[in-house]
């Protein structure tokens, strides 16, 4: 394991406790679920498929096209190359998909199997039956990495797969709107791809999202039985990402999907770790300005000040806060910044794996690779826990309010729905927070008052007794 | 691995078990599960099936050994409920990364999980799960877990039944031989009685084993064991001194309940809570049981009244829903033996059943179905996505009671569902719990959003009005068509 720096704490213990990863492969399959017309396929044994579909129904409470190569014990013995094919042959037939994402799980990897060569093979020899479909593949053992590297991954397979080569002419005819490619993270919601949509269209802009999660996991209700995703990315707009005038790519983990990108057409990149908080998304906003040489429009501005307005009713309510938030690095960074931008502490920070460089620019005092059950050791005295909803136990146990973020949220409706970029989010989650804070504010006790009482503790440990927002 | 084999072998030869007893040897020998369609299957893996089966023992520690998958994207994910511990519910797991694989750590990693495991949460025994990764890079989890046991001085017991083997079924039942081999018998209890008895195959889902237990406890009879639903290990352990044993789930533990008998005499019957009668036959047949095995024969005479009355309660309350539910028709998405007795059941109050799923049911569950329905063409295997779609969304049911799985297929037709699978929220066993799921079912197919979600909107009820302002004055919300109108077409179908 890579050591950062000695901030970032590497994991030293043998049996992880309440894990606070899924699964890479899981994350590649999300991806691929924000493009029109998709199927997902898990390379490995049906188990694989099966938790990871329940645990996608449980968070978007929708059905999810999620198929398996179905492995079985002669398969795990002599390779898996036919359950592969006879798959994408059964999908294509089946379900008619514009997209079949393979993921490969930790029993192919394990087995060293040469996926990539055996879809190249099986694309040569079945390229008839298979005419219509792209089949790309993510190498996703789950013995590595979590959400965000299996959802990078994927939007890099797409664009290698997928995307036409070469530079393109990118100056747009006349009364032709500029096109840019935005590479959201996976931790932008539902509600926060629509929300920027509609931000880089009202600059004049055509925004193409990949991977698109608002079309496909909005949660409508169709007219039809569609067996494959519906709504989302559609494979055509992959194909000419390279007639964008700009890429903007949201989350570090998209870092290297913008790189790819680059290389094959040329499209410059932006890169913006973070969409929540006024600063960044000045940032953002000013960028809009420039590719468009639109002025920002008044509806903006009205966000903008309502985002103002907002920090100075909030901030009474951060101000001195311990929070501890386990969530994986890119949303971590944009929590942590969010909060101590608030004048809140981060007290425990935990995190699923090592390899982001983001890491190094989370304002705590030092990042735990770890689990769950290190968040319930750090956070003991903290104000506030924010994790996905596995963190209910450890809220339960210590008496803290929880604040659910990320993947899974599987104990409350709607959190696809919920805005956290740019100023219209920014100002929602300062809601969220005050809110939480005011429904378990603690009422005064002499005994928790008492001057000499509070004299024998160190004033570090403890969490703000004269705070009672 | 080629013991594993002989045990799976082994397992799918189950003399006890009806269906398979109709094979001829080389059918028998293939095993019950179907081999699976890549690209075209769904259901568990049989590591799935055995923490499903093992996991609701409260006090335990279930360590999964593998990468992150197998328990990281699955734990906290059931239903079941614990009158004590709550050990069950935090996950453990070595989550072991490229390095251990490829340095071959694995071993020496699960021996030290298990002592961290043990130094901080003192369980009275610790699981250790196989799965497909550690199974194939040859871990011996039965070593390791040996070799812990006799240096920490608590039982930690091998879970063999890696996904790659088979289906959930397969798992179930590796389970059951793993309790078997390692737990039930290893305790002498000092109170064993004459009317102690096992419960096996109930998994205490929604804690609605607890709408059961005080009808027993009425009779005088002690549930020596629950396994799974609400079990302690000691209570396993010592599982094999109760007199008789009822199993609930016919497919899963049918082993385990088999061995039983043929081991330490426990007699068994195959039974059912769910459903007035079934219920009652249930009481009759541990009565008659215990009995047999050397119980007063007054408990037959307290048994009976005990049904008397509490069938003539439960008959009462849901007689109140006969006029809402009479002639209501549902459609029953479900496995095992939870068709028969449900539909039974329902049919009880005037309720039309419209089709059930016979596909985890065996030979005999399907005679019961037919001889209740009077009409095989209810009864399906299984049914695709699409046609399940296209049939609940011609109305040809007021309501689908299935698993989780199959949820989204009936919302989105716009048709009430209830869960009646493990992630359910309600419990349905025993008098009270048949009366819980008929009130479920009232409140699901008399909720007002239904005449909310299948209206379509105003402006899509009317000819084109073209170009014509929304009207001001009433200042309601009627807003009055700007397009033409476009009807959903219910034969729109995609392939599937």
């Amino acid at each position: 394991m890579r050591k950062a720096d000695g901030r970032v704490l590497s994991q030293t213990k043998s049996a992880a406790v309440n894990p606070l990863k899924s699964s890479q492969p899981l994350g590649a399959a999300f991806a691929f679920l924000g493009v029109d017309g998709a199927m997902p396929l898990f390379h490995g044994s049906q188990g694989c498929t099966s938790f990871a579909l329940v645990l996608f129904v449980r968070h978007f409470k929708e059905t999810i096209p999620l198929q398996t190569t179905a492995m079985d014990e002669v398969a795990t013995i002599l390779g898996g190359a036919d359950h592969l094919e006879e798959a994408i042959l059964n999908l294509k037939t089946r379900t008619k998909p514009k997209l079949i994402g393979v993921c490969t799980t930790a029993l192919v990897e394990t087995r060293g199997e040469d996926c990539a060569s055996d879809i190249a093979t099986i694309k040569l020899k079945r390229a008839e039956e298979l005419a219509g479909t792209e089949v790309v593949l993510a190498n996703t053992p789950d013995f590595d990495g979590a959400i965000e590297e299996g959802w990078a991954k994927a939007v890099t397979s797409m664009i290698e797969g997928i995307t036409r080569p070469g530079a393109r002419a990118r100056k747009p005819k006349k009364k032709e709107k500029k096109k840019i490619a935005i590479l959201p993270g996976w931790n932008l919601t539902v509600a926060d791809i629509e929300h920027l949509r509609e931000m880089v269209e009202a600059f004049g802009l055509e925004p193409v999202i990949l991977p698109d999660v608002s079309g496909s996991l909005d949660g409508t209700v169709p007219d039809r039985w569609v067996p494959t995703t519906y709504g989302g990315t559609h494979v055509e707009d992959i194909r000419g990402l390279g007639t964008a005038v700009q890429c903007i790519a949201v989350g570090e983990h998209m870092r290297r999907p913008a790189e790819v990108l680059h290389r094959l057409t040329g499209v410059p990149y932006v890169l913006f770790q973070s969409l929540t908080g006024l600063k960044s998304v000045d940032r953002f906003v000013s960028l809009l300005t420039v590719i468009s040489g639109a002025a920002v429009p008044a509806k903006v501005r009205r966000r903008r000040a309502q985002l103002q307005d907002a920090l100075l009713d909030g901030h009474f309510h951060f101000g001195g806060k311990k929070i501890a938030i386990a969530a994986e690095p890119d949303q971590l960074y944009q929590l942590a910044t969010f909060f101590t931008g608030m004048g809140s502490e981060i007290a425990a920070a935990v995190t699923t794996t090592d390899a982001s460089k983001i890491l190094e620019k989370v304002p705590a005092e030092s990042v735990q690779i770890g689990d769950l059950g290190d968040l319930e050791r750090l956070a003991a005295g903290a104000d506030l826990l924010v994790t996905h909803s596995h963190g209910r136990q450890a809220a339960e146990r210590l008496g803290i309010p929880l604040m659910r973020v990320g993947f899974p949220v599987f104990d409350r409706l709607g959190s696809q729905h919920k805005l956290t970029i740019l100023y219209q989010g920014t100002r929602d989650l300062i809601f969220e927070v005050a809110n939480i804070f005011q429904a378990n504010q603690h009422a005064p006790t002499p005994e928790a008052l008492d001057p000499f009482r509070n004299r024998e503790m160190p004033d570090e440990l403890r969490s703000s007794p004269l705070a009672r927002h | 691995m080629s013991s594993l084999n002989a045990k799976i072998q082994h397992v799918f030869n189950e003399p006890a078990c009806e269906k398979n007893q109709g094979k001829d040897v080389k059918a028998r020998k293939k095993g019950c599960s179907k081999p699976l369609t890549p690209g075209a299957a769904a259901g568990g893996c049989a590591f799935d099936g055995a923490k499903i089966v093992l996991q609701p023992i409260t006090d335990v520690a279930h360590l999964i050994h593998a990468p992150l998958a197998c328990e990281g994207n699955s734990w906290d994910n059931r239903g079941t409920a614990s009158s004590g511990p709550t050990l069950w519910r935090t996950s453990f797991t070595t989550d072991l990364t490229e390095l251990d694989v490829v340095m071959g750590q694995g071993e020496r990693k699960l021996f030290k999980a298990i002592r961290e495991i043990k130094e901080a949460y003192a369980p009275p025994a610790i699981f250790v799960y196989s799965t497909c990764v550690t199974a194939l890079i040859g871990d011996d989890i039965e070593a390791v877990c040996k070799r812990a046991t006799e240096k920490f001085g608590l039982p930690v017991v091998p879970i063999n039944a890696p996904g790659f083997v088979g289906s959930k079924n397969l798992g179930n039942k590796l389970a059951g031989e793993a309790l078997l081999d390692h737990v039930i018998g290893t305790v002498e209890p000092d109170d064993a009685g004459p009317y102690d008895i096992n419960i096996l195959g109930e998994f205490n889902l929604s804690g609605e084993f607890w709408l059961v237990k005080p009808l027993l406890d009425r009779l005088g009879i002690r549930v020596r064991a629950c396994i799974p639903g609400d079990a302690r290990y000691l209570d396993i352990a010592s599982a094999h001194r109760a007199r008789a044993a009822m199993m609930v789930c016919s497919t899963a533990l049918i082993n385990l309940a088999r061995k039983m008998e043929e081991r330490w005499n426990i007699p068994f019957f195959e039974g059912s809570f769910y459903g007035i009668t079934d219920t009652s036959e249930a009481l009759r047949q541990i009565a008659g049981l215990l009995v047999k095995k050397g119980a007063d024969p007054e408990l037959l005479e307290r048994t009976e009244a005990l049904i008397a009355e509490e069938e003539a309660i439960a008959w009462k309350k849901l007689a109140a829903y006969r006029p809402r539910l009479q002639g209501k028709r549902v459609l029953l998405n479900t496995g095992g033996v939870k068709s028969w007795s449900l539909v039974h059941a329902l049919m009880e109050i005037g309720i039309e059943i419209v089709g059930t799923s016979v596909k985890k049911s065996t030979v005999e569950d399907k005679e019961r179905v037919k001889q209740i329905l009077k009409d095989e063409n209810h009864m399906f295997e299984q049914m695709a996505p699409r046609e399940l779609y296209a049939m609940l969304s011609e109305h040809k049911a007021a309501i689908m009671l299935s698993g989780g799985r199959t949820q989204f297929i009936a919302l989105k037709a716009k048709i009430p569902w209830l869960d009646i699978n493990q992630e359910r929220q309600h419990p349905y066993a025993g008098y009270d719990g048949m009366v819980e799921l008929v009130r479920q079912i009232d409140l699901a197919i008399h909720n007002p959003i239904w005449r909310q979600v299948r209206e379509p909107a105003p402006w899509d009820c009317y000819p084109a009005v073209k170009d014509e302002l929304p009207s001001t004055k009433s200042g309601t919300a009627t807003v009055h068509a700007f397009k033409k109108f476009a009807g959903t077409t219910a034969d729109d179908f995609g392939e599937c």
